[in-house]
């Protein structure tokens, strides 16, 4: 399994002084293809600063982070950019979808950012959008789609094209359960075709989707589980008479 | 669970030999209560000297025998499917006692302890999650069964988060690393003292 993301030792200390905060500490992570993990912790335990570091939105302030092998740091600001936009997928809790694009036009958008041609772009979106059975509403605008729905659009907008990574901050949101399963149907489908993925959530039914769970507190990495084993072991039942 | 309604439920559907009630109690449980055919014999018996089944076979050895639900057996069933469950000792009230005492004794590090259930608890859903992902979408039995499961547990799961968040507003100890909690801890005065969470929960008994 060769390894998508990689970081280690990073750390990121926002402020300086008394006012310092050590978001991050010295966290290792490294996320193969066809992986999903899940970060769990208690609010302000720095999961959201580790993904977005981990998507170079933000420098750590020590520590190394290699996406597909490559130093994020030693990239040019460009060369950053063109990566965030080709290779990694971004679901944030504010879907950040616009409002003046259809379904298909959201997910259609990170491919012509990159120069593909409008058609080719929008051929790609319809694709996902038809994988993620939202074929019907690929003409929809953002406000006429259920909560779900914006939820999976902007999962699409995340997987489309040739994303490696993919990373998601709360991504079923205020979903309820039946919506929230169909969306991690999705994610963990998406990884079992070969992308890594990094989800944050202090859910853990929806962290249970994942193939490991990574523990946070204060800023470190104090856990996770093991892989996992089979089904087998489920089957001690206890029956009452 | 009661083996007893669930049998009386599946002959509910028409007469059936105990092999098949056996066969059919475990595929609609999605095979995760596995029943000995010893057990739905003798079930069979106490129900038949209830007056809730019947069977044309009387005197013959067991697997010969096809059972059929009675008038009484109906009214037994309907009257159990309206009855609240039994209110059975949630297994979280050992982990509970366990989380009482740690927090009672010098030099353990409480939320250590709460992260190793933790970490167990939520493995234990990776395997009922990975089950219910990798089974087809339209066996119910199974999705309903694993969805119990795993409301039961996330329950156990936020039941330690809150358990920690309780601790984390509490002074440090001298076993825990007073430079990783220093942000957790707000600016206040510290809630409340170490004995006074188990101490309430004595004086509620
Ligand atoms: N831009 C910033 N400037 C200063 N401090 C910040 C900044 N971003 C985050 N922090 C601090 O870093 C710590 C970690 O924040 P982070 O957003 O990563 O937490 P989180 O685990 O995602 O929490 P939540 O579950 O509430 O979303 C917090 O103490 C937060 O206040
Ligand atoms: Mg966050």
């Amino acid at each position: 399994m060769s390894a998508v993301l990689s970081m280690s030792q990073v750390s990121k200390v926002y402020g300086t002084g008394n006012a310092a905060v050590h978001a991050l500490r010295q966290v290792d992570l490294t996320v193969g293809a066809g992986e999903l993990v899940a970060i769990m912790g208690p609010s302000g335990s720095g999961k959201s600063t580790l993904l977005t570091i981990a998507g170079s939105l933000e420098e750590p302030t020590d520590g190394t982070v290699l996406v597909c092998g490559d130093d994020v740091s030693t990239m040019s600001a460009d060369a950053q950019a063109r990566m965030r936009r080709r290779s990694i997928g971004f679901v944030f809790q504010d879907l950040n979808l616009l409002a003046g694009l259809s379904a298909v036009e959201n997910v259609a958008l990170p491919l012509e950012l990159d120069g593909m041609g409008a058609r080719a772009a929008r051929a790609a979106g319809l694709r996902v959008l038809e994988e993620l059975g939202l074929a019907e509403r690929a003409a929809h605008f953002p406000d006429d789609l259920s909560g779900g729905e914006r939820q999976r659009v902007a999962i699409a907008r995340a997987v489309v094209g040739d994303r490696r990574l993919l990373l998601a901050d709360e991504p079923t949101g205020a979903l309820d359960s039946t919506n929230g399963e169909a969306v991690m149907r999705m994610l963990r489908a998406a990884c079992k075709r070969g992308i890594a993925g990094v989800m944050v959530t202090h859910d853990a039914q929806l962290a249970s989707w994942a193939d490991r769970v990574v523990f946070l507190r204060d800023g470190r990495v104090v856990d996770q589980t093991a892989p996992s084993v089979g089904p087998a072991t489920l089957l001690a039942g206890d029956v009452a008479p | 669970m009661s083996i007893r309604h669930a049998l009386l439920a599946l002959l509910a559907e028409g007469s059936k030999y105990g092999l098949q009630l056996r066969q059919e109690f475990e595929a609609r449980t999605g095979e995760v209560w596995p029943l000995n055919v010893g057990q739905v014999y003798t079930t069979l018996q106490r129900l038949e000297r209830e007056g809730h089944v019947e069977s044309d076979e009387a005197g013959r050895d067991g697997a010969q025998r096809r059972f059929r639900i009675t008038a009484g057996g109906q009214r037994e069933l309907d009257r159990w499917l309206r009855t609240p469950p039994d209110g059975a000792p949630p297994p979280r009230d050992e982990l509970v006692i366990k989380v009482q005492v740690a927090v009672r004794m010098p030099g353990v590090d409480v939320r250590e302890i709460l992260q190793v259930h933790r970490r167990r608890l939520v493995e234990e859903m990776q395997r009922y999650t990975h089950l219910k992902a990798e089974a087809d979408p339209d066996d119910i039995a199974l999705g309903l069964v694993v969805d119990a499961e795993l409301f039961r547990l996330e329950a156990v799961v936020r039941w330690l988060d809150a358990a920690d968040a309780r601790l984390r507003r509490l002074p440090a100890t001298p076993t825990t690393d007073a430079a990783s909690n220093d942000r957790a801890r707000p600016a206040g005065p510290a809630a409340e003292p170490a004995e006074s969470a188990p101490a309430r929960e004595e004086a509620r008994r």
